[in-house]
């Protein structure tokens, strides 16, 4: 027995170094692969001269550094986690470890919505302590606005690309609909708000049919291009309609929204006189802000209750099996085109507020960078999770400007360091990490609409993507 | 209105472009039974199906179901004329199969299908693929989402009736401890007999299937033998099957038609077609000498 356990330790020994040499043949190909990159990229750097002449300079020192730091850290993560050290530690499969987080999650799905719910409304508040002041909270603030802003679009979204299946990569003409239908009507027409929001919603929805009567046709990638295209006429009409649209230049001071008639003013009829408060700018922006939880909030609830309505369902088995649909009396061109509508409700109702919140549009606004972040939300939250948009938005939206905020890595880098340069390049590692490490979204467990006994949550393996 | 036509499929031709995958195909399917439609590989009979249940618009002939008894037949050739797709007749109805979309097939017409290769909603539970079968008049309860939204209580009753119907069917086909589990979970056998339950909760009066004893193992077999004589016994439905397993076929058939090559070569009881030489010729091929007598007797007729 003994000399049975030294064997084995005997043979173990000896595979160290021959994983060591394989994980430094593995590293030396990596630091390669990182000098080929860094010679177009940072090994000469263009910087002006005093006379404004361009030259080059080389920065032998720092392509170094990079390629042996890329070296030296795909040799540690190697031997510490790679394949063969983990198999050395515990011999568990893949398989058994899938099923064994399959239950923790189900809880965080149905108990993370209404913890979001109340640290959103609590946030005004908790960023107003923590900064000493209403007016000193309003940065803050106004990154609670944009972030719920984008959940209300990821929400809206996944209802087309979660739920039904369909790939929309021009999600932001809706957007740009709502937005330019509040601007146009409420300088021309000077229509309050109130009334311009349902409005905006249902242009948008019409528009969503619009675009979906000759579209749905198409499957996979070939309704992915044409929706990105409707997303790029949509912006070109912007621009071009000038009569309408005023163009490049955009629409300016739009009208504000009033808290129900009362303007926020220092007038005698504002908001402030009205409640006995002393006026501050900060109580619009406030108002803002609840406003747009609300309308998060709405869609939130709206999408819970379609997907348990037989309409909900419909949407989910035509991304699971249109044919078998078709096969059970489902008139699929009529579900896609409700799928389609109601993202696009959402969308112009954000698009409103959007409008109403910044006081001008213009097409700069709608771009098919806007698309893409909406749909990267959806896709990193796990699509038809809703807490996984919330958190996909948080880290999308807000991790980028919180960049802004390490002041402390000025110490380090020197003065010149601006970490918010580097936003596109975290963003493209942080796609890769996702796409490794969780292919299916944050949340990729599907909770089904009704049940029997138990609620069962479904493992991705089993839930298709859809295909157009 | 058993032992009355129920389907009747006149000079129904399918080409794919210079392919005839079905050739002047005539028969008819009566009213509470088991017709089996059976025939070597490629013989048409998918083409045939997807015919009936409107998968494919066939090139020429016609389709007719007669609902409410077979005197609806009588409105055939009105029907056609107008260019109709249904025509009430009296209590029942004509409708024209060939005229209509799909999903108009399964909703208005009554006919429900479930395919070769299973299409079950592999990421949905069993139950809510028994839902999702029930979408229409669920649809209506809900008066088009709208009504649904706003929490109206006709529809939770719908909803509880809909999901009483499933599990009655869960029961039939023993599958009520899993209900809660992703169809994609269940076992092969399963996954076969719950397809059959989901066309069923569209309460057809005319059930297509599509091979579905493939892939089952003898004990299996046997079970879904007795669910299709349960179906065609206790519901009113009637059945049209399409079969290899000739166990299958002889044990629960009422009714076999026999294609090959697109083209109708027997037509009777399970008896008749299976003592029929053309048939046995078809699956077994036939020796030289057979041939020659085959067609000596062919022109003898002729």
């Amino acid at each position: 027995m003994a000399v049975l356990s030294q064997s084995t330790a005997a043979g173990a020994e000896a595979r160290v170094p021959d994983r060591f040499v394989s994980a430094s043949k593995d590293a030396g190909f990596a630091a390669l692969v990182t000098l080929g990159l860094c010679v177009p990229l940072v090994t000469l750097r263009t910087d002006s001269e005093e006379g404004g002449e361009l030259i080059l300079v080389p920065r032998l020192g720092l392509t170094a550094a990079l390629c042996l730091a890329i070296f030296f850290a795909r040799l540690g993560y190697l031997l510490l986690w790679g394949k063969e050290a983990r198999a050395a530690r515990q011999p568990t499969s893949r398989k058994e470890a899938i099923k064994t987080v399959a239950t923790p999650r189900h809880s965080l799905t149905t108990i993370g919505l209404p913890i979001a719910l109340g640290f959103a409304i609590a946030y005004p508040l908790l960023v107003t302590v923590i900064n000493g002041g209403l007016s000193e909270a309003r940065y803050w603030i106004d990154l609670g606005i944009l972030v719920l802003t984008y959940v209300m679009l990821g929400w809206g979204l996944n209802i087309v690309v979660g739920l039904a299946g369909l790939l929309d990569l021009g999600y932001v003409a809706f957007y740009a609909i709502g937005a330019y239908s509040y601007a146009i009507l409420s300088t021309t027409f000077h229509i309050s708000f109130w009334v311009c929001l349902p409005i905006a919603g249902m242009l948008a929805a019409t528009w969503g049919v619009l675009l979906g009567f000759p579209v749905l046709r198409l499957r996979g990638d070939y309704l992915a291009i044409v929706t990105l295209a409707f997303g790029e006429i949509i912006r070109l009409v912007l621009i071009n309609w000038v009569p309408v649209t005023n163009g490049g230049a955009g629409i300016a001071s739009i009208p504000r929204a009033s808290f129900f008639g009362l303007p926020f003013n220092d007038d005698d009829d504002g908001f402030a006189a009205f409640f006995h408060l002393e006026f501050s700018p900060m109580h619009r922006i406030v108002f803002l802000f609840y406003l747009i939880l609300a309308l998060a909030t709405l869609t939130s609830i709206v999408t819970t209750r379609l997907r348990r309505l037989p309409v909900g369902r419909a949407w989910e088995a035509l991304r699971e099996d249109e044919i078998a649909c078709r096969s059970l009396g489902i008139n699929t061109t009529t579900t896609k085109l409700s799928a389609f509508a109601t993202g696009a409700l959402f969308g112009g109702l954000a698009g409103s507020f959007f409008a109403v919140r910044q006081g001008f549009v213009s097409p700069e606004s709608f771009n098919f960078l806007e698309s893409a972040i909406i749909l990267a939300i959806v896709v990193l939250g796990g699509m038809g999770s809703q807490i996984g948009v919330v958190i996909a938005a948080a880290v999308m939206i807000a991790g980028p400007e919180m960049l802004r905020n390490l002041g402390f890595l000025k110490a380090i880098f020197g003065e010149n360091f601006d970490p918010s340069e580097y936003r596109l390049l975290i963003f493209g590692l942080a796609m890769v990490v996702m796409m490794i490490w969780r292919p299916r979204g944050l949340v990729s467990t599907r909770e089904p609409t009704v049940f029997l006994k138990e609620r069962k949550s479904i493992s991705s393996d089993l839930v298709k993507e859809g295909h157009g | 209105m058993r032992g009355e036509t129920l389907l009747r499929v006149e000079h129904l031709t399918m080409r794919f472009g210079g392919l005839v995958a079905v050739n002047d195909l005539s028969f008819t399917a009566k009213a509470g039974d088991i017709t089996a439609l059976i025939g070597p590989n490629g013989a048409g009979k998918t083409t045939v199906f997807n015919c009936i249940t409107g998968f494919y618009k066939p090139s020429e002939g016609r389709v007719a179901l007669a609902h409410g008894g077979e005197a609806a037949f009588a409105a055939i050739e009105e029907a056609t004329e107008k260019g109709a797709r249904t025509l009430s007749v009296g209590d029942g109805a004509i409708h024209l199969l060939e005229r209509m979309p799909d999903y108009i097939v399964t909703q208005h017409a009554r006919v429900a299908r479930t395919f070769q290769n299973i299409r079950l909603f592999s990421g949905m539970t069993v139950l809510e693929n028994l839902l999702v079968a029930q979408h229409n008049p669920l649809m209506l309860a809900s008066g088009y989402s709208v009504l649904g939204i706003l929490g109206l209580s006709s529809y939770t009753t719908r909803q509880r009736e809909a999901v009483e119907l499933a599990k009655a069917w869960l029961e039939r086909i023993g599958l009520t401890e899993r209900a809660d589990d992703p169809a994609g979970d269940l076992p092969y056998g399963a996954q076969r007999r719950l397809e059959i339950a989901r066309a069923m909760c569209t309460k057809p009066i005319l059930l297509c299937l599509d091979e579905p004893a493939a892939g089952l193992n003898p004990r299996e077999s046997l079970e879904l033998n007795t669910l299709l004589r349960d179906i065609r016994d206790r519901d009113e439905t009637s059945l049209l099957l399409i079969e290899h397993d000739m166990t299958v076929v002889m044990e629960i058939s009422d009714h076999v038609v026999v294609l090959d090559y697109g083209v109708k070569i027997a037509d009777g009881s399970p008896e008749q077609v299976k003592n029929d030489p053309k048939v046995i010729g078809a699956y077994l091929g036939v020796e030289d000498e057979e041939v020659a007598a085959v067609e000596a007797e062919v022109e003898g007729r002729a």
